[in-house]
């Protein structure tokens, strides 16, 4: 599914590298984990995948189902199947949540050469999956994320890819400040969409996320590379031991 | 004394212009105009309030023009009761709804006595006072006709003036609210012409005055609209303008808050690319106490286009409790484009609470991202976060359906510009 290899980026701006040669298979169907220290790039990885400004490749490639992706622009990312919840969404005042969520769906579908969702289609879909995330028709109805709680912006990035049916989805700290049932409802919205065809790439700093999306396989990431990798024991180790005897034994 | 310059640009711009036939109040109030303006000639470039915008276009005898005479109704699917004026010709609507009286303004110039005549060319008159206005001055001698509305009550139904045509129409309308009177108008047009509309808005107290006006989409255009408004007590104002392309477009507003506790809101939404150049020019003057005025200006501007906002809130000596704002803000699609403005505060009173702010920024590269990552192209992302940024001025139509109308029609022209 998404294939990265030895994948270096530095910033555009300054001579500062931030990932050293991620190398990283996520297959169809399985669940990746990524933890590791702040600042170790764990974001970056997730941008550059997207195809966010402000970063150069300068070594390595990446691809999904086959498509070197790093070429694409952001929006032909997002229609060859990539999504990512992004760790901090984005508030966009007077735009409607349900306006933007249709103008997304049906603008990946032309991409695709597929027809568009009609009105009373697009808004069936939308009521349900929103139900199941308990997103209420008041913040369908307002502006996108513009007064949305932290968990509420984390459940909205949930809904987006509910709705947008990505291939391979990204999730970076989603998370990081939801209360223990908010953390249940965007677990089960994830484990609602894992199947046969779909890879998952979780960033995340807590074992607690985990017990409720189970990953197949957990990497360590520090200093821009991928440091360690082993099954969901190893999320147990980071609760329990830190990031410090895998960081110093991989070093 | 009046420059040389401007005398003779005076001259030249009078050429070929006769004052309108017709007796009676109407015609000495033409002359009184007339007079004023021989004594201050026409702007120039050097001027206080058009440094920014070259007055060339709308004071040269020739106007620029082209052949679309009508766009379509941007009010389409409102119900209103629609006043038309083709090639200057008004068209009045057969039934009225209760609490209005209409009239066109040579009729009304005709009758001894009318209500409009302490209102004709006296607010336009007092407005030019502090800054002179000789274009206002101009419509107000040279106007050929115009539409007067009086509301006696409240009126159901909006009222909706709709200009047609192509050419160099001066057309001048008075509105009168009458105590616990109120009052919505609607202004669309003109097409391809070069327009020059003065209304004076004279509201009595706890009069309401809502005004949505529509410029637009057409290119070749060059409005130039004068508003004049004096409120009395507990009386409120509130007008809103959406402009849509357009080689020049200047609209003033000169705003009188002359009674205690009233309210004045002005707004504005303007987008266009190349060649657009968009000029507002507010002056509000406090003249009572506890009375809250606000402006809010927001203009989009791409490949090269130029905006402009000359906004002042001056609070005379003893309007206290003045609560006065303004904003006035740009968002510049690329590094060609400019906005340039000039706001100010000029205040003679202690207990007052005033604020004021401009900026002009760029597309916020996180929003676009954002939405790009969900599959939205780069172009209409541009779109989404440009309503996004218009959508703080739509935001002042009070009504909620005339606010999604108008909205609607902004998304609307925005996809196809
Ligand atoms: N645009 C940028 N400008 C300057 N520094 C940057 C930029 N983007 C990333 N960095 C730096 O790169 C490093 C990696 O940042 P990144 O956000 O990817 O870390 P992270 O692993 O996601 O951390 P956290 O766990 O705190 O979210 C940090 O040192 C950060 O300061
Ligand atoms: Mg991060």
């Amino acid at each position: 599914m998404l294939n990265i290899r030895n994948l270096h980026v530095k910033l555009e701006e300054e001579d500062k590298a931030i990932l050293k040669g991620v190398d990283l298979e996520v297959e169809a169907g399985k669940v990746h984990a990524i933890m590791g220290p702040n600042g170790s790039g764990k974001s970056t990885l997730s941008y550059v995948l997207s195809g966010r400004d402000g970063y150069e490749v300068t070594e390595g490639s990446a691809t999904l189902l086959g498509h070197d992706i790093l070429e694409m622009e952001p929006e032909e990312r997002a229609a060859a199947g990539l999504f990512l919840a992004f760790q901090y969404p984005v508030e966009i005042p007077g735009v409607g949540n349900m306006t933007f969520l249709r103008t997304a769906v049906n603008a990946q579908r032309k991409a695709r050469g597929e027809e568009e969702l009609s009105a009373g289609d697009f808004l069936k879909v939308v009521r349900e999956r929103a139900k199941e995330l308990k997103i209420d028709a008041d913040m369908l109805k307002r502006p996108v994320n513009v007064g949305f709680s932290g968990g509420e912006k984390k459940r909205n990035e949930i809904l987006q890819m509910a709705m947008l049916e990505p291939k391979m989805c990204i999730l970076d700290e989603t998370d990081s400040g939801l209360d223990v049932d908010a953390m249940k409802l965007v677990a089960d919205g994830v484990n609602a969409l894992r199947s046969e065809g779909r890879g998952f790439l979780v960033i995340t700093h807590y074992q607690r996320l985990l017990d409720h999306i189970r990953p197949d396989v957990v990497h360590i990431m520090s200093d821009g590379r991928i440091v360690k990798t082993g099954g969901p024991e190893l999320a147990l180790e980071v609760e329990t031991n830190g990031y410090a005897d895998i960081v110093e034994g991989a070093a | 004394m009046v420059a040389e310059a401007k005398k003779a640009a005076l001259e030249e711009r009078l050429d070929g212009l006769t004052l309108p036939e017709g007796g009676g109040w109407l015609a000495a109030a033409r002359r009184d105009a007339r007079d004023r303006l021989d004594a201050v000639g026409l702007p120039g470039r050097r001027d206080e309030y058009w440094r920014f915008t070259n007055p060339a276009p709308l004071v040269a005898r020739d106007p620029e023009v082209s052949d679309v005479s009508q766009s379509p109704d941007p009010f389409d699917g409102y119900e209103s009761v629609v006043i038309t004026i083709e090639d200057g010709v008004v068209t009045l609507p057969d039934t009225l709804p209760e609490n209005l009286q209409i009239g066109t303004l040579r009729e009304a110039g005709e009758a001894d006595i009318h209500w409009a005549k302490d209102i004709y060319g006296t607010l336009e008159a007092m407005g030019s006072r502090p800054v002179l206005r000789p274009l206002a001055t101009l419509n107000s001698a040279y106007a050929t006709d115009g539409v007067v509305i009086r509301a006696t009550g409240p009126v159901a139904k909006p009222v909706h003036i709709r200009t047609t045509g192509t050419g160099d129409p001066i057309l001048h309308h008075v509105v009168r609210v009458d105590a616990d009177a109120s009052l919505t108008l609607l202004e669309s047009g003109t097409a391809g012409a070069r327009s020059n509309v003065a209304t004076e808005i004279d509201l009595a107290d706890t009069g309401a005055f809502h005004h949505i006006r529509i410029q637009g989409p057409d290119h070749v255009r060059h409005p130039n609209t004068h508003l004049f408004a004096r409120l009395r007590q507990e009386s409120v104002f509130k007008s809103f303008t959406l402009s849509a392309n357009g080689l020049l477009a200047r609209n003033e507003a000169v705003i009188e808050l002359t009674g205690d506790d009233a309210t004045a809101h002005i707004a504005g939404a303007a987008f266009g690319r190349g060649d657009f150049h968009h000029d507002d020019t507010v002056f509000v003057t406090h003249d009572a106490v506890n009375c809250e005025s606000r402006q809010v200006f927001k203009k989009v501007l791409r490949d090269g286009a130029t905006g402009v906002f000359q906004g002042k809130i001056l609070v005379k000596e003893g309007a206290q409790k003045t609560d006065g704002y303004q904003i006035s803000q740009a968002l510049l699609l690329d590094e060609d484009s400019q906005f340039l403005a000039k706001p100010e505060l000029e205040i003679y009173a202690d207990d007052v609470a005033c604020s004021h702010g401009s900026t002009t920024g760029a597309i916020d590269e996180t929003a676009l991202f954002y939405l790009r990552s969900r599959g939205v192209s780069k172009r209409d992302a541009t779109d989404l976060l440009v309503l996004s940024f218009l959508a703080e001025a739509i935001e002042e139509i009070e009504d909620e359906t005339l606010r999604e109308h108008v909205g609607g029609r902004m998304a609307d022209w925005l996809a196809r510009g």
